[in-house]
């Protein structure tokens, strides 16, 4: 049951093969059996579940049925679930019960979905291996002494050791796409501004994007097409009609132009990452795309743009938690600024400090121009690197990753080492392009991710291109020993 | 770029953010090692570059200035640390 693809699972339900609740019952027993070793899910709603899947069976017994009715996933703890706590990952929020649904979460209640729970991840999404969670770190399932990458490395895990048909995520500079390549599946960032992020815990939010991280390109199509779309709650979601996914994502590659930013395949790229990558790239030569080196000359100033841009969105966006209205407040204050001081101190974790701290040094008097107008115009050269790129090619592809997935521990005390993770996936959030991450041959029994980078709202495009390359493979439909 | 600790110290005040003092020579190396890494867009010719505040360069949409939530003060104060007569507490600020 667990190894069905969502059309396949939604037709036995609709076949009376068996209800959603049956379904449902046997992903919370995963879940208990397997969750405990894995922390990929910190909240489990069982109960919650159990009576979404008896309304998704009312619903397909009376012909109602939408793609995802009935359809066990779960949620990155960054989105707001009401009457649920929802931690970010923080003890600044462990306390936090949400008066109030996200518009992602509320769209896949509404279609249907039956959340079991909420999915581990980096404090506030900072990080890039899910150590930094309050609630300890996500193990991935291939190899239990590695990480799962992050910041939704609990979403990746949980859908990678088939605890969830597939899960919610969210991307600020590779956290969909990195975790996914590192467990072996499928995530999406989309366009920024394609799906609504009101209720979603902001982190920079002139990059945070959600998206679907899945088994396939062809489940992630069905939950982008409930996520997208306008939402006058957001006031950067973007106005722009939503094409149906699915019924592109068969189109033939025949004449698609694939360009391979050289800067992409340098030096820090391990060989036998490359030797996967470059083997996906020959079979798309096979299914008739033409392959152009093309250059993204300021490739490297991404991570240092992002490592301003980020930090100092970030230490605005959070400036709310200061222990007033909700969140951690600190024992006993002896006056306000104490209150504020002590709350921030006790309730944050070291790598959120860092960033706050970087970010209110990058915005302070006197270093603004230096900093963040700096960054903001290195920022527009990275963009336009793409621009020209795509007035060439129609998508671009590369590793999502530089390695497989690293040891626990490995990288945890150098945060500049860590950061250099997502040097392929960063310039993508700084340009606001969709790209999606896809399972490859994988290297020494570790999943390698092939990303690919699609020009503005081209989503459709990226999850034609990754689902020609499923049907050929069966990379994506591997699992971990033990989750089969 | 490096800093010392008393600039990391000024800097968790501009935060308001308390730092463990057993902490703070971590914080100064991290966050020395984090500005040199920022300081390679120095070497950026940016001279005739327009800074990107948008990704995709769009205005911020305008509204009506009408009243279109509702009052959700009950429900919000719900999770509040300390609450009285629907008004958060805090420590007294004026003697």
């Amino acid at each position: 049951m667990q190894s069905k693809s969502i059309a396949e699972l939604g037709a036995a339900m609709r076949a009376g093969e068996f209800s959603s609740v049956e379904l449902t019952r046997h992903f919370i027993d995963r879940i208990e059996g397997m969750n405990g070793d894995l922390n990929a899910l910190i909240t489990i709603t069982s109960d919650q579940a159990l009576a979404e899947a008896e309304a998704a069976d009312r619903a397909i017994n009376s012909g109602q049925a939408g793609p995802l009715t009935g359809i066990p996933l779960v949620q990155k703890d960054i989105f707001c679930t009401q009457g649920v706590k929802t931690s970010c990952g923080s003890k600044m929020l462990d306390n936090f019960i949400s008066p109030y649904d996200a518009t992602v979460v509320e769209r896949l209640k509404q279609a249907g979905a039956v959340t079991l729970g909420k999915a581990n991840m980096d404090e506030f999404a900072m990080g890039s291996s899910n150590e930094t969670s309050y609630y300890g770190p996500v193990r991935n399932p291939w190899d239990r002494k590695r990480v799962p990458g992050g910041s939704s490395g609990g979403s990746a895990a949980a859908v990678a050791a088939r605890l969830a048909v597939a899960a919610t995520g969210t991307d600020t500079g590779g956290s969909i796409r990195q975790p996914a390549a590192l467990c072996g599946i499928t995530g999406l960032k989309p366009t920024y501004g394609r799906v609504s992020r009101f209720g979603m815990i902001a982190f920079a939010s002139s990059l945070d994007q959600a998206g679907p991280m899945t088994r396939s390109a062809e489940d992630a199509a069905l939950m982008l097409q409930v996520m997208a779309g306008y939402d006058a709650k957001d006031s950067t979601c973007a106005d722009h009609p939503v094409p149906d996914y699915s019924a592109t994502l068969d189109n033939p590659l025949q004449g698609l132009k694939i360009g391979l930013p050289k800067e992409y395949f340098g030096d820090g790229l391990d060989r036998a990452v490359a030797a996967s990558i470059e083997e996906a790239i020959a079979l798309y030569k096979e299914l008739g795309a033409e392959v152009i080196e093309i250059s993204l000359p300021n490739s490297g100033l991404a991570v240092p743009t992002y490592y301003v841009v980020a930090p100092a969105e970030c230490s605005s966006n959070l400036s709310r938690f200061d222990g007033v209205r909700f969140g951690y407040r600190c024992e006993d204050p002896k006056d306000l600024e104490d209150l504020y001081k002590r709350s921030r101190g006790e309730g944050f974790g070291a790598e959120v400090k860092r960033r706050i701290l970087i970010g209110t040094y990058a915005l302070s008097a006197g270093y603004y121009d230096a900093y963040y107008l700096k960054a903001q115009k290195t920022r527009h050269l990275i963009s336009d690197d793409f621009k020209r790129a795509f007035e060439t090619v129609d998508v671009i592809a590369g590793p999502t990753s530089p390695t497989t997935a690293f040891t626990l521990g490995e990288k945890m005390n150098d945060p500049v080492t860590m950061y250099l993770n997502d040097i392929y996936t960063i310039a993508t959030n700084l340009a606001g392009l969709p790209g999606i991450s896809i399972p490859v041959q994988p290297v020494g029994g570790l999943p390698v991710g092939l990303q690919i980078i699609g020009n503005y709202f081209d989503e459709g495009k990226l999850l034609n291109v990754a689902h020609r390359l499923q049907k050929e493979t069966d990379w994506h439909l591997q699992t971990a020993e033990g989750f089969a | 770029m490096s800093l010392d600790k008393s600039d990391v110290e000024k800097i968790a005040h501009l935060a308001r953010m308390a730092l463990d003092e057993s902490h703070i020579d971590a914080y100064v190396e991290d966050l020395g090692n984090i500005l040199d890494l920022v300081e390679q867009l120095e070497a950026a010719d940016t001279e005739a570059i327009e800074p990107m505040s948008h990704p995709l360069h769009m205005a911020q949409r305008m509204r009506l200035d009408e009243v279109t939530e509702e009052n959700c003060r009950e429900v919000n104060q719900r999770v509040a640390p300390k609450i009285e007569n629907g008004l958060y507490l805090v420590p007294k600020v004026i003697e």
